[in-house]
C-alpha cells in the first residue's frame, strides 16, 4: 500500500479559487490606479494651462475693463473670493463651535440627535438650492451684495464646522473635564478653560477644511453676487464682488484662446490654494488625532 | 494682613459665584439657540422655497412634474425633461461609481501595502476636494473633445446598434456630464466604504481565512455582507450629490431641454437649469419655475439623506426585543452595545 501523498501544489478547484481570488485583485488594483491617473490627468491639465498664463500681472492688476480679455489681471477676483469667504467663516466658526458645543457637551441625548440630524440633511442640501434659499430671501428684495454671498457659504459651512469640532471634543478624554469639575470648577469654566483648548488644534483644521470647500463653490454665488463682474476694482462686501469662481466659470464660455488662458490660470491658483490647504488641514487633524488618542 | 488677603479671597470668592450663578445657563442658553438656529435655517429653507414656488405652483400646479415645454417666450414652464436628465445622469454615474469606489476601498484596506495606504487615500480623497467649477473646466476643454474623438465613435462602431450609442458626436452631453459625475462620486463613496472596511472586526475576517477561504470569497462572504447597510447609505449619498451638482453638469451638459434615447444627446438638470439661467429670468413666473425645481432638488435630496441616515444606523432600528436581548448578553460579557 502506497504512502497516501499530500502536495502542497494546489490543484483544481482549489486553484481555479485562487485564480479568481488574484484576478479579483487585479481590479481592484486598476481600479485605485484609474482613480489616481484620473487626479494626475486633471492636476496637469490645470497646471500645464494654467502655469504658462501665469504672471506678476494676473495677480496685481485688475481686469482690464470692456471685452479686451487678452490685458489685466484677477486682482480683485481674489480680493473678492476673500472677502466673500472671509465674511463667510467669521460668521460660521462660532456658530458651529457653539452648536457643536451643545451637542457633545450639554444636550440631552435626544436634542443632540435632532441638532445632528438637521446639520447633516443641511449638508446634504445641493448648493445650488441653498444658493436660491438666499436669492429669495435677501435678494429679490435688496439685490446683489457679497454679503448674501458670504450667507449662502456660511450656511454650507456651519455643518462642517460643527461636525468637525463635535468629532474633536469627543475625543478629548473625560477625565480632564472630571479632573475640573472635581476641583469645583464650574461648568462654562471647564468647558473655555479645558475642553476647547484641547480641541482648539481640531476645530482650526476643521474650520480650514471648511474654507476650501467655501473657496470652490460657484453655484450658490450665481444669483447672489455675479453682478461682481461689471465691477472691476471693488472690495465692499456690501457691493456685489468678483469671485475666483465666477471668473473660471465665464471665461470658460468663451471661445477666444486669451480668455480660455485665462479661465486655467485662475483654476490652476485656486486648485492649488485647496488642494494645499485641505491637504495641510488633513494632515493636520492626522497628527492632532494621534496626540489626543495617544 | 492676613484678614486683608482673606478678604480679598472673599470678594473673589463672591464674584466668582456669581459668574458661575449666570455663567452655567448663560452657556446652556447661548449654544441651544445656536443649535436652534441650525436647525431653524433648515425650517426656513423649506418655507422660502415653497413660497418662492407659489407663483409657478398655482399656475402649473404638479403639471410642472409631467410637463416637457421650457419656454420662456411663451411662458410655458415644465419640468420632466429635466427630471429625465438628473436622473439619467446621476442614476448611470453612481452605477458606474459604486463599483469602481467599492474596489478601490478594497484595495485600500486589504490589498495595499501599509505604507501606501496612508498616501493613496490621500490622493483619492483629494480628487474629492477640486472644486467643481475646475472640473467642468477640465470637462469643457479636455475631456470633452476626447469623448467627442475616442469614445464616442467607438461605442457607435461597437455597440451602434443599440439607440442609445446612435446620433451625432459631440463633446458636451449625457456622456461627458456622466463622466465627471463619475469622478466627482467615486471618491465620496470610496472614502465612506473605506471607514466601514476598516471597522469589520479583523475576527471575522481571520475567522473567513482560517476556515479556508480565499481573500476573495472572504470579501464576498464576510466584508461586504458586514458592510453593506453602510454603503448603501455611502451610495445613497453620493447619489445625493450627483443629483444636486449644478456647475460641472451646466458646463458640460449643452444645456438642452428635451427627452432622448442617445447617450450622445445634449442634455440638462434641475441644477443645471437653475445655475444656467441666473442671469437670464425675464418674468416673475420664470423666477419662480426656477425656485419650484429647487424644491424639487430639496424634496429629493431630504428623501435621499434621510434615507442614508437611517442605514446609517442600524442599531436603531432593530426590533426592540432583539435589541434588548442583545444588550444583555454583551452586559454579561462586560461590554456595552453602545
Amino acid at each position: 500500500m502506497p504512502e497516501p501523498v499530500f502536495s502542497l501544489r494546489t490543484s483544481g478547484r482549489l486553484r481555479r479559487r485562487q485564480l479568481v481570488s488574484r484576478m479579483m485583485g487585479a481590479l481592484a488594483f486598476g481600479a485605485a490606479l484609474l482613480a489616481v491617473a484620473v487626479l494626475a490627468i486633471v492636476v496637469v491639465s490645470v497646471a500645464s494651462r494654467g502655469a504658462s498664463a501665469l504672471s506678476l500681472d494676473f495677480f496685481t492688476k485688475s481686469q482690464a475693463q470692456g471685452f479686451n480679455p487678452s490685458g489685466g489681471g484677477i486682482l480683485f477676483a481674489i480680493v473678492g473670493s476673500g472677502v466673500i469667504v472671509g465674511i463667510a467663516t467669521l460668521m460660521a466658526l462660532p456658530l458651529g463651535v457653539l452648536v457643536a458645543i451643545y451637542v457633545s457637551e450639554l444636550a440631552p441625548p435626544r436634542l443632540a440627535r435632532v441638532a445632528r440630524l438637521a446639520l447633516d440633511i443641511t449638508n446634504g442640501i445641493p448648493t445650488i438650492v441653498i444658493g436660491i434659499f438666499v436669492f429669495t430671501l435677501i435678494v429679490v428684495a435688496h439685490g446683489q451684495s457679497a454679503l448674501a454671498g458670504s450667507l449662502a457659504l456660511a450656511i454650507i459651512m456651519v455643518p462642517l464646522i460643527a461636525r468637525a469640532t463635535e468629532e474633536v471634543l469627543l475625543l478629548v478624554p473625560s477625565a480632564q473635564r472630571e479632573a475640573s469639575l472635581a476641583l469645583g470648577v464650574s461648568r462654562w469654566r471647564t468647558t473655555f478653560s479645558v475642553v476647547v483648548p484641547s480641541a482648539m488644534g481640531g476645530v482650526l483644521t476643521g474650520t480650514t477644511l471648511a474654507i476650501a470647500r467655501a473657496a470652490g463653490e460657484t453655484a450658490p454665488l450665481l444669483f447672489l453676487t455675479s453682478l461682481g463682474a461689471n465691477s472691476y476694482a471693488d472690495a465692499n462686501p456690501l457691493h456685489p464682488l468678483q469671485s475666483m469662481t465666477y471668473v473660471i466659470f465665464t471665461y470658460s464660455d468663451l471661445s477666444d484662446p486669451a480668455s480660455q488662458a485665462k479661465a486655467w490660470a485662475t483654476a490652476f491658483t485656486l486648485m492649488c490654494f485647496v488642494l494645499v490647504t485641505s491637504l495641510a488641514a488633513k494632515l493636520a487633524m492626522a497628527r492632532y488625532r494621534k496626540k489626543l488618542g495617544g | 494682613m492676613e484678614s486683608s488677603h482673606g478678604d480679598k479671597g472673599a470678594v473673589f470668592e463672591r464674584t466668582r459665584g456669581r459668574f458661575d450663578r449666570i455663567g452655567d445657563p448663560a452657556l446652556k442658553a447661548i449654544t441651544f439657540s445656536a443649535a436652534a438656529l441650525a436647525v431653524t435655517i433648515l425650517g426656513l429653507i423649506a418655507y422660502e422655497l415653497v413660497r418662492g414656488s407659489r407663483l409657478a405652483f398655482d399656475r402649473f400646479g404638479l403639471g410642472f412634474l409631467t410637463s416637457q415645454t421650457w419656454d420662456a417666450i411663451h411662458n410655458q414652464f415644465g419640468a420632466l425633461s429635466l427630471i429625465f436628465g438628473t436622473a439619467v445622469t446621476a442614476i448611470l454615474a453612481i452605477a458606474i461609481a459604486t463599483p469602481l469606489a467599492i474596489a478601490i476601498a478594497l484595495f485600500l484596506t486589504e490589498l495595499a501595502p501599509k505604507p501606501v495606504r496612508a498616501l493613496l487615500g490621500a490622493l483619492v480623497e483629494m480628487l474629492a476636494a477640486i472644486p467643481s467649477v475646475i472640473l467642468g473646466l477640465w470637462g469643457i476643454l479636455v475631456l470633452g473633445p476626447f469623448v467627442q474623438n475616442q469614445i464616442e465613435p467607438f461605442l457607435s462602431s461597437t455597440l451602434g446598434f443599440l439607440p442609445f450609442f446612435r446620433g451625432q458626436h459631440s463633446g458636451t452631453g449625457i456622456l461627458t456630464a456622466i463622466l465627471i459625475l463619475t469622478i466627482m462620486v467615486v471618491p465620496i463613496v470610496a472614502s465612506v466604504t473605506r471607514e466601514l472596511f476598516t471597522t469589520v472586526p479583523s475576527e471575522l475576517r481571520e475567522g473567513a481565512l482560517a476556515l479556508g477561504a480565499t481573500r476573495w470569497e472572504m470579501v464576498r462572504g464576510v466584508l461586504l455582507p458586514a458592510a453593506r447597510p453602510g454603503i448603501l447609505a455611502a451610495v445613497a449619498l453620493g447619489f445625493g450629490r450627483a443629483v444636486g451638482e449644478a456647475m460641472a453638469v451646466l458646463m458640460v451638459s449643452g444645456s438642452t431641454i428635451g427627452i432622448h434615447l442617445s447617450l450622445f444627446s445634449h442634455t440638462d438638470t434641475l441644477a443645471a437649469r437653475i445655475a444656467g439661467q441666473y442671469n437670464g429670468s425675464g418674468t416673475n413666473l420664470q423666477t419662480s419655475s426656477l425656485v419650484y425645481l429647487a424644491t424639487i432638488l430639496l424634496v429629493i435630496s431630504l428623501a435621499v439623506n434621510i434615507g442614508a441616515q437611517l442605514l446609517i444606523r442600524p442599531i436603531d432600528r432593530r426590533p426592540r426585543g432583539r435589541r434588548i436581548a442583545l444588550d444583555r448578553a454583551l452586559e454579561t460579557q462586560g461590554m456595552s452595545a453602545d
